[in-house]
C-alpha cells in the first residue's frame, strides 16, 4: 500500500484553486516523452528492457533536485485500488496500468515529487513522461518546472536523441519536442450558447486540439474540455507554450462573452437550472460520477457568475476527485457495488456541502470560518 | 472505440454518447452518426485527433510493396515497416534511421517539418558541434528570461553557459 501521507499534497495541489481563471481554467499539464538509448520503446519492451530502464532512473532520482523527498511507486506492488486511486488523480494514465486482469507490467513505476506538482511515469508507452501538473491557468511556469526537473534528469541519464528529429518517442506524433502542454477548462457558457462547436474546430485550425476529461480517446463530460498542443515538432517549446497560452486566454475571453450572453438572453433559464443542480447535489441519495459531474458543471458555473454565494471552487474540485469509485471504495474501507457507489458518492456531497454551509441569494454568506471540509483522505 | 453499438439501428460505429435526464432518470444511449442526426442531434464534435492511421495507410496504397516499403526490419528491435503501419508506433530509437525516409514524409505531413528546433540535448561524451548546438539554444532561452525579466533564471543560464563555453 503506498503512503500518500508521505506526499506533502497528497499529489493534489493542482486542485487548490489558485493560479489564473481558476473557476475556468482547473488545471494547467506540461508533460515531456523521453526514452533511453539502448532500449526497445514501451509496446516492445522486454522484461530486462524495463527494469534497466527503471534501474537508471531510479539512480538517476538521487541526484535530481526536484525529486528530492518525493515516492517511486513500483506498481505492480501496490493494492489495485492504490493504482485506481492514482488513476483518479491523473497521476498515473490508464496505459501505464495495463489490463485488468494482468495488470502493470514488472518495471512500471510512477515518481511523485515532494515539493512540487512533479511527477514522472516509467515505462509507459515511452520510457519516461515527465510531467508537471499545477492549479489555474500557469502553462510557462508549470514549462519551467518540467524543464528544470528535464535538465537534471539528462545529465544522468543517456536519452534518446536525433539531431535531425528530437527527442525520439514510440509515437512519431510525440517526436521532437516531446512535450504536451494541455489546460483543463470548463466551458459551459460556450456549450449552453452551442457556440463551442466553432471554438473546437478554431482550435484544430491553430495546431491545438481537444480531449475529454482522462486524455485521449475520453469523453466530454460535464463541460470539461483539455486543450493541448498538436504539433511537437518544428517549434521551440517556448513558441509552443507562448501559443497555447494566448490562444487559451482568447478562449476564455470567449467563455466569459456567452457568459454574459446567457445571463442577458436567459437569465431566468440559466439561474434555474444553477439553482437546480445545488438542489439535486445537496439532497439526492443517489448519483453516477456523469450525473455528478454535469451537476457540479451547472454549480461551478453559478459560483462563477456570483449566483451561489458562499461556496469555494477548491470544494468543487475536489469534489470531482473524491467522487469516484476508488475513493469512495478507500473511504468506505471495502469494495462497493455500482448501485452503493452511486448511494456513498451522494452521501459524501450531501456531507460536503452541508458543511459549507446554507447558500442562498438573500444571504450572501461569506466564506469566513472554513471549518473542516472533511475531504482529507484517510 | 471502434465496436460501439448504436442502440437504435445495431450498426457498430456508434459515435454519440447522448445522456438524458428526464424525470430525474437518467439514461445514456449510443448512437451513430446517422441515427444521431435523424433524431436532431448535432453530433458534439470528435476530439481532432491525428489521423495518423489515415496517413500510414495511405502511405502503403501509394507504393506497391517492394517499391520504396523497406522489406527488412529494424536491425536493433525487428521492428517491420508493416508493423508500424498497424500499430503507428516505431519500437525503438534505431527505427528512427531505418525508416528515416518514410519517416520524414510522414512527419513533414503530420508536423508540417522533419527539424526539431527545440531544446538541445547534450550527450554525456558531446561533441563540438553538439556543444555548439547546446550552446545556441541556451542563449536564446537566456534572452528570453531576460526579456521576461526573470533574473533568477537567467543568472542560473549565465552560469550554465559560462561553464560550457571554451575556455
Amino acid at each position: 500500500m503506498a503512503d500518500f501521507t508521505s506526499i506533502p499534497d497528497h499529489g493534489l495541489s493542482w486542485l487548490e484553486a489558485s493560479g489564473d481563471h481558476a473557476d475556468i481554467v482547473l488545471s494547467t499539464r506540461v508533460r515531456l516523452a523521453r526514452n533511453l538509448q539502448g532500449h526497445a520503446f514501451g509496446p516492445r519492451a522486454r522484461v530486462n528492457d524495463r527494469e534497466a530502464v527503471l534501474k537508471q532512473f531510479r539512480q538517476s532520482t538521487e541526484k535530481a533536485a526536484s525529486l528530492r523527498g518525493g515516492t517511486l511507486i513500483d506498481l505492480p506492488e501496490v493494492a489495485v485500488r492504490t493504482r485506481r486511486i492514482l488513476l483518479e488523480r491523473r497521476l498515473v494514465t490508464r496505459d501505464l496500468l495495463g489490463d485488468d486482469e494482468s495488470g502493470p507490467p514488472q518495471g512500471t513505476a510512477v515518481h511523485l515529487s515532494g515539493l512540487e506538482a512533479l511527477s514522472v511515469m516509467v515505462n509507459e508507452e515511452d520510457h519516461l513522461r515527465v510531467q508537471s501538473l499545477l492549479s489555474g491557468l500557469r502553462i510557462e511556469e508549470a514549462w519551467r518546472l518540467v524543464d528544470r526537473l528535464d535538465e537534471e534528469l539528462g545529465r544522468e541519464l543517456p536519452y534518446a536523441y536525433h539531431h535531425e528529429f528530437g527527442f525520439l518517442t514510440s509515437c512519431p506524433t510525440n517526436v521532437g519536442s516531446g512535450m504536451r502542454a494541455s489546460v483543463f477548462m470548463h466551458l459551459p457558457g460556450l456549450v449552453l450558447t452551442k457556440e463551442i462547436g466553432k471554438v473546437l474546430q478554431g482550435l484544430g485550425q491553430v495546431g491545438l486540439t481537444f480531449r475529454g476529461l482522462y486524455g485521449e480517446g475520453s469523453e466530454v463530460v460535464g463541460n470539461f474540455f483539455q486543450v493541448s498542443n498538436q504539433t511537437t515538432l518544428g517549434k521551440t517549446e517556448e513558441d509552443l507554450v507562448d501559443h497555447l497560452d494566448k490562444v487559451v486566454r482568447q478562449v476564455i475571453q470567449y467563455e466569459l462573452q456567452a457568459r454574459q450572453v446567457l445571463l442577458r438572453d436567459a437569465r431566468g433559464v440559466t439561474e434555474d437550472k444553477i439553482w437546480r443542480a445545488y438542489g439535486l447535489l445537496r439532497y439526492a441519495r443517489s448519483l453516477s460520477f456523469e450525473e455528478l459531474m454535469n451537476l457540479l458543471s451547472g454549480v461551478r458555473l453559478g459560483l462563477s457568475l456570483k449566483l451561489l454565494p458562499g461556496l469555494r471552487v477548491y470544494t468543487l474540485n475536489k469534489m470531482m476527485i473524491f467522487t469516484q469509485p476508488a475513493h469512495l471504495e478507500e473511504a468506505a474501507g471495502h469494495d462497493l457495488t455500482p448501485t452503493e457507489s452511486d448511494a456513498h458518492r451522494a452521501a459524501f456531497v450531501r456531507r460536503i456541502l452541508a458543511a459549507e454551509g446554507e447558500v442562498s441569494p438573500d444571504d450572501a454568506a461569506s466564506a469566513e470560518g472554513e471549518s473542516s471540509d472533511g475531504l482529507e483522505p484517510r | 472505440m471502434s465496436d460501439m453499438v448504436c442502440d437504435n439501428c445495431g450498426s457498430t460505429d456508434a459515435v454519440v454518447h447522448l445522456t438524458q435526464i428526464v424525470d430525474n432518470q437518467m439514461s445514456t444511449h449510443r448512437l451513430c452518426e446517422k441515427c444521431a442526426a435523424e433524431k436532431g442531434l448535432e453530433a458534439a464534435p470528435e476530439p481532432v485527433n491525428f489521423p495518423l492511421t489515415d496517413f500510414l495507410a495511405q502511405m502503403g496504397s501509394d507504393s506497391t510493396p517492394g517499391s520504396d516499403e523497406p522489406q527488412s526490419g529494424c536491425p536493433f528491435c525487428g521492428l517491420t515497416f508493416a508493423d508500424f503501419r498497424d500499430t503507428g508506433r516505431l519500437g525503438c530509437p534505431q527505427c528512427y534511421e531505418t525508416f528515416s525516409t518514410q519517416l520524414q514524409r510522414l512527419l513533414r505531413r503530420v508536423h508540417g517539418g522533419t527539424q526539431h528546433v527545440g531544446k538541445i540535448y547534450l550527450p554525456p561524451d558531446p561533441s563540438a558541434s553538439d556543444l555548439e548546438r547546446r550552446l545556441d539554444g541556451l542563449r536564446r532561452k537566456l534572452n528570453r528570461a531576460v526579456e521576461a525579466e526573470d533574473f533568477e533564471r537567467a543568472a542560473e543560464l549565465r552560469d550554465e553557459i559560462r561553464s560550457l563555453e571554451p575556455a
